[in-house]
């Protein structure tokens, strides 16, 4: 019970969501970070760090797997991509990458964190693309359009739902894989936790998981709305009916 | 760099330390295994109640899908303060991970089954017990062992998370490595984890095509 309180206190802690400096700290070498001991801060810092990691998976995976689900090749290498990921310990990355050259602190597990949304996206966009009705490809080829024009105009509209579908799988799980970044010295929510684990206040790791798991369910919630408006009105209605 | 060699890869490491090694890997395996069969425990019964009380089948769907996006770092740290520090947290969390992937696809593979399969067993006179056993887990198989395959691997994976509450199997190895700056015991813990989760994907494929013996002519004709 006393947990619970202490949680409630942590919550409700003005100084905890401010910090005592305000959202960011100035570093030695006259640059700036975002401050440590302010809820606010590393929320920002844990949104953005989510951010730039789907936004680099996105960059990469989404023209590759476009391109391979127009072409229809590779979709073992897609499949292959996506299982094997899943066994690789996000831990295990973020360690490597720590005790690599790429160092501690958010660009490791920024990168990390991009390697395990890539799967997703790449797996979704090349299901999207390929699956299209080859009837529908060959309507629009005999109609005169080009190769790339029925690539973006007539299979990438129809790829749609699903390429939402993954870019929603992998920024929830990136938002649930970033709080690990506190783990090698990186910023973001997982500092709370963190924090608190080591100085055994369980309320405040306990109010660190509340605030994690509300910001993922939150993400989820946004993202399926972008999911829901990126889709077509007839594909929606075709979804709920086979759903 | 004038530091002392640190490679990424050591015989010698393995050789001088095979008995914390070892010790890890048996804690990391027996955690997943353990994990996966009470999940599949608990799992079971769930997806069976979802398929026949189609009522229940969302809200049990809705709250595997919002427990999912809890990260598991929150997870065990959520649970710490409740259950202590080891097994049990550890246990708990794993569970919940993998309970979520086998539950979706046990109703995924039940609802699949053939709804003309199943009106002429009932009218053939098998009670529903008897046509779960006989006939819709059977015919679920494929799916079931699909979900089990993937809880697995990402069982192995998540394992290693348990560190934060200080019993991570392998996941111990490779924080320890990075504190100590130590790279072969990182990347020797990462490169275990790895096979365990390989190992575990075949042994399941393998039973599953041994309890398939039908899947596996079919695909020979």
């Amino acid at each position: 019970m006393s947990t619970l309180s202490e949680a409630w206190a942590y919550l409700t802690t003005a100084e905890n969501w401010t910090g005592a400096n305000g959202i960011t700290t100035p570093t030695f070498d006259g640059g700036w970070r975002f401050a440590q001991d302010s809820i606010i801060a590393l929320t920002l810092e844990h949104l953005w760090m989510s951010f730039a990691a789907v936004a680099l998976a996105v960059v990469v995976a989404l023209p590759l797997g476009v391109f391979l689900g127009h072409v229809r090749k590779g979709g073992a290498v897609t499949v292959v991509t996506s299982n094997v990921s899943r066994a690789v310990p996000t831990l295990a990355l973020l360690t490597l990458f720590a005790a690599s050259a790429i160092g501690f602190g958010n660009n490791a597990v920024i990168l990390a964190a991009a390697i395990f949304a890539f799967p997703p996206i790449l797996s979704n966009a090349f299901t999207g693309m390929a699956d299209v009705d080859p009837d529908i490809r060959e309507a629009a080829l005999g109609q005169g359009m080009t190769r790339f024009q029925v690539a973006t105009r007539v299979e990438l509209p129809l790829a749609v739902p699903l390429i939402a579908a993954g870019l929603r799988t992998a920024a929830v799980q990136t938002v649930a894989t970033v709080p690990l970044a506190a783990l090698v010295a990186g910023g973001g929510m997982g500092v709370i936790i963190n924090t608190g684990l080591a100085t055994q206040r369980y309320g405040q790791v306990l109010a660190g998981a509340v605030l994690v798991a509300a910001v993922a369910l939150v993400t989820d919630g946004v993202m399926a709305r972008i999911q829901h408006a990126a889709t077509a009105k007839p594909l929606r209605e075709a979804a709920a009916a086979t759903a | 760099m004038d530091a002392p060699d640190n490679p990424w890869l050591s015989l010698d490491y393995l050789e001088r330390n095979w008995d914390e090694v070892s010790e890890q890997l048996v804690i990391h395996t027996t955690l997943t295994l353990q994990a996966l069969a009470i999940a599949f425990a608990i799992a079971f019964p769930l997806a069976v109640i979802a398929r026949r009380a189609p009522r229940l089948s969302s809200p049990i769907m809705g709250v595997s899908g919002v427990l999912y996006t809890i990260p598991s770092f929150a997870l065990f740290g959520l649970l710490a303060p409740f259950t202590g520090i080891g097994r049990t947290t550890v246990l708990i969390g794993l569970v919940a991970y993998a309970l979520l992937v086998l539950v979706r696809n046990i109703v995924v593979g039940l609802q699949g089954v053939d709804r003309d399969v199943t009106d002429a067993a009932r009218g053939m006179g098998y009670t529903p017990m008897r046509l779960l056993l006989q006939v819709e887990l059977p015919n679920a198989l494929p799916s079931i062992i699909a979900g089990l395959r993937i809880a697995a691997v990402s069982t192995v994976a998540l394992v290693t998370v348990g560190v934060v509450v200080g019993y991570g199997g392998l996941g111990q190895l490779m924080f320890r490595g990075l504190q100590s700056d130590y790279r072969a015991q990182i990347m020797t813990a990462t490169l275990l984890c790895l096979a365990l989760a390989l190992v575990l994907d075949l042994l399941l494929a393998l039973a599953g095509r041994l309890a398939m013996p039908w899947a596996r002519r079919r695909t020979a004709a």
